[in-house]
């Protein structure tokens, strides 16, 4: 395969967004447990919320300045190297990113500030509005993108100018609305909140095994698991949700998720293939025939296998296939790990080191996996195609050189091993260090804003001094 | 009453930019003070200055960019291709910068806390630099062909746009400064004095300079104000003539402060030096109007649909007010010297 433009193009934005998706994953569902903490607190008094918001603070500014900082990339991603598509599509999608930097980051980043460095200046309420309000403004955010991602998927309410080619929009509802975006939109969610569930179950777990465990411990073991359990089937039919609206308008997706090659009345399911694209078969194939009737109820007529797509239209079968696979296989084990770390709360042994925690600190990363396997599917899925159906890839990229994209992508790779690699070592630093000894009576601050603590003593003996790490 | 969409969509990006140059421009600025700080408790007050409000800055920087996108995709086309590799630079110094702000607090080792020190310096120099480059090029013109940027590479890379980013980087320094005489006291703020009258000295040459090799750029920039090879028509020159005299107000009355007038209040000088700013920045926006990819593409060449920008102007009439709304509300909150017990950071 020749390294031109386009195909470093693609790689340089398959590469900069999977790092990026994995900082809003994780601070949507962060930012909301924040909230959930800190509210917890104001209204039960009970002194562990705030040590649950103090300590996961910390890893939220983190993560929440990495993704800023990725993101910052991706808003320009769409002039340097796709700027064909940008000029078609602008006039469609253009205004949907213009509100999300409108009704979204701005209030996430300014409340950021309140939330990190306004405890001693605002009052408790004060603080959890701000708190709230980045919350909140992650969902925002979230919406406008995927909002104008699905529209991506499932272009439709607009009209092509016959002059210049250009999209322009003809219904706003019908474009913010798109076929697929509810079901995009509800699934992206769930998987942001389940993501951070299971770091927050991961951290827990290894404090369990260090033995640091305390009470937040227990506390943070059983939000994340009971967080697992409840979303974990919600989001099981979110996925399936977006499988139906798939089938309807992107046929060709779902035949190279379902390794389908002929069309048939009735399809199986393909446990396990390694589909052969050159010969258009697959190999090794493993199915549970006769399963569609029940897994596409909303199908009507035959269902369509990959033949019956031009080659040069369809998207790249085994990637999609896989990658849908690891996707819900993670999703099945983080469904396990919640229902056993539920059952361990409910026989109250959620601070006995066993199996679970050995299992719950690699499940940690099991989030992150279904969320970027989740987005290869859907946009691997979607080629060979920007706007599906009306603009190819190929004709969306930028006129620069393979010489210029290649060095980018270099830069880009050397830059973010090194942010990455430390944030992510900084950040698994403090999840990882236990909460200190339980308080044998609670602090006297309770009342106090929560920075003021934040600021206080016993937050920084939580921290082991360099030499105490060393001594260990 | 018919709207002038696309001009009203030019106000608002130039404003949002010119907020972008003024607010992170000034934590630039400061970022690259740090390289100059006495040790390590100067370089964590000089940075707990712009703490709680730099992301917010940042966003600035992303309505420019996605706004020029949304509102005129077709210079957004153009441009982003002509001047790749400056906004490589930028990004990457943007993410260094960035994270640098926490990671700065979370080493524990020396070399590494040394390395996100000098992440943060020189993340903000070349950032500055980066964006004047750009800005340089942007003047200078670049080569379209049908809807296409159609030149080569390195295209932007001329003398005067390495004049622009050393213009820029100076310019920052100065807001950076005038920022740390109003938010410090004692040792800090008496050597940010200092600091902001060599910038404000290097500001004047510089920007005079920049101002001279505009007019000489293109003839219509030229014609613009006035100027010819055989004439001066001052019917065009004396109303502009207000720009550059303002400029050269704020100049001297911030020297003045900064230097003979020792008491004056401490949020004066970064007054004058916004005023400072603001003079170049309308100045050069007179020069290229309606340029928005200098010389091929104006405004209404490059504007989106009418419905696109009118969908996006009810969104901006509603959330720009209340952005700046509780923008200011939280500057206000941490209006003041700053304290350095405040952070959160352990």
């Amino acid at each position: 395969m020749e390294l031109d433009a386009l195909i470093l193009s693609r790689l340089q934005f398959a590469f900069v967004v999977a790092f990026h998706i994995l900082f809003p994953a994780f601070t949507i569902g962060l930012a909301a447990f924040l909230a959930v903490c800190e509210g917890l607190w104001l209204w039960t008094k009970r002194d562990v919320f705030k040590r649950l918001y103090l300590h996961w603070i910390k890893i939220f500014a983190l993560a929440f300045a990495m993704g800023v900082v990725s993101g910052v990339v991706m808003s320009y991603q769409f002039g340097t190297n796709w700027s064909v598509f940008s000029d078609k599509a602008g006039s469609v999608i253009g205004p949907l990113l213009g509100y999300e930097v409108l009704t979204a980051f701005f209030l996430e980043a300014t409340f950021l500030g309140v939330m990190l460095f306004g405890w001693k200046r605002v009052g408790n309420k004060l603080h959890f509005i701000a708190t709230c309000a980045v919350a909140i403004g992650t969902t925002i955010s979230a919406f406008w993108i995927l909002s104008a991602n699905s529209w991506m998927q499932t272009p439709v309410g607009f009209a092509t100018d016959p002059e210049t080619g250009n999209f322009y929009a003809t219904d706003w509802w019908a474009v913010i609305f798109n076929p697929s975006f509810p079901s995009r939109y509800v699934h992206m969610m769930l998987a942001a909140f389940i993501t951070t569930a299971a770091v927050i179950m991961a951290a827990g777990a290894w404090q369990v095994i260090r033995g640091h465990s305390s009470q937040p411990t227990r506390w943070q073991i059983r939000m994340a698991a009971g967080t697992l359990c409840l979303l974990m089937p919600l989001q099981i039919w979110a996925g399936h949700w977006s499988g139906e609206v798939a089938h309807e308008y992107q046929p060709a997706k779902v035949a190279a998720i379902e390794g389908w090659w002929d069309t048939r009345d009735v399809q199986g399911t393909v446990l396990f293939a390694i589909p052969d694209e050159d010969n258009e078969r697959n190999i090794a194939e493993i199915t549970v025939p006769g399963t569609s009737p029940y897994l596409f109820a909303n199908a009507h007529g035959p269902l369509q296998g990959l033949k019956d797509f031009a080659r040069e239209d369809r998207p790249p079968v085994f990637i999609v296939f896989w990658a849908f696979r690891i996707m819900v296989g993670a999703g099945l084990v983080m469904l396990a790990l919640g229902i056993w770390g539920a059952i361990l709360w409910w026989r109250d042994r959620i601070d006995k080191p066993g199996l679970f925690h050995l299992l719950a600190v690699p499940g940690g990363a099991l989030g992150f996996v279904a969320v970027l396997t989740g987005w290869i599917t859907a946009e691997v899925g979607r080629q060979p195609y920007t706007v599906y159906g009306f603009l190819r890839t190929e004709d969306s990229v930028a006129p620069v050189s393979a010489e210029q994209v290649a060095t980018s992508l270099l830069i880009f790779m050397i830059v973010y091993a090194i942010v990455f690699t430390a944030g992510t070592v900084y950040m698994a630093r403090i999840a990882t260090r236990g909460f200190g000894d339980d308080p044998a009576d609670p602090p006297e601050r309770e009342n106090r804003a929560p920075g003021s603590a934040l600021g206080a003593v016993d937050d920084k003996a939580e921290m082991p001094t360099p030499n105490r790490q060393r001594a260990k | 009453m018919d709207l002038d969409l696309p001009l009203i969509w030019a106000i608002l990006i130039a404003v949002a930019v010119m907020l972008y140059v003024l607010l992170d421009g000034m934590d630039l600025g400061i970022g690259i003070l740090t390289g100059l700080a006495k040790d390590d408790e100067e370089r964590n007050l000089m940075t707990a200055t712009i703490e709680p409000v730099w992301d917010g800055n940042e966003t600035w920087l992303i309505l420019g960019g996605g706004g020029l996108f949304a509102a005129f995709p077709l210079a957004y086309a153009i441009l982003m291709p002509a001047f790749y590799l400056p906004v490589l630079l930028m990004l990457a110094a943007l993410i260094f910068r960035g994270v640098a702000f926490e990671f700065r607090h979370k080493a524990v080792r020396k070399p590494t806390k040394l390395f996100w020190n000098g992440a943060f310096f020189g993340g903000s120099l070349a950032a500055a630099l980066a964006q004047g480059l750009i800005l340089g090029g942007f003047i200078q013109g670049v080569t379209v062909e049908g809807r296409a940027f159609a030149g080569g590479a390195f295209d932007w890379l001329t003398p005067f746009s390495l004049l622009v980013a050393v213009s820029v980087a100076i310019g920052y320094v100065l807001l950076g400064a005038c920022w740390l005489i109003l938010k410090t006291e004692g040792d800090v703020q008496d050597r940010a004095r200092k600091r902001a009258f060599m910038a404000l000295v290097g500001v004047g040459v510089c920007f005079a300079a920049v101002s001279l090799a505009t007019l000489s750029i293109d003839p219509r920039v030229t014609e613009r104000w006035g100027f010819s090879m055989t004439h001066m028509d001052f019917g065009k020159l004396l109303p502009l003539s207000p720009i550059p005299l303002f400029g050269i107000v704020m100049v001297v009355l911030a020297a003045r402060d900064l230097t003979l007038n020792v008491h004056a209040p401490d949020w004066r000088p970064y007054l004058f030096s916004v005023g400072v700013f603001l003079s170049g920045y309308i100045g050069l926006a007179v020069s290229l109007f309606p340029n928005l990819v200098p010389f091929e593409v104006d405004i209404w060449e490059a504007a989106a649909r009418d419905n696109a920008l009118g969908l996006m102007l009810v969104g901006a009439a509603i959330m720009l007010p209340v952005i700046l709304i509780y923008t200011g509300y939280v500057y206000s909150l941490f209006w003041g010297k700053v304290d350095p017990d405040e952070a959160y950071h352990d």
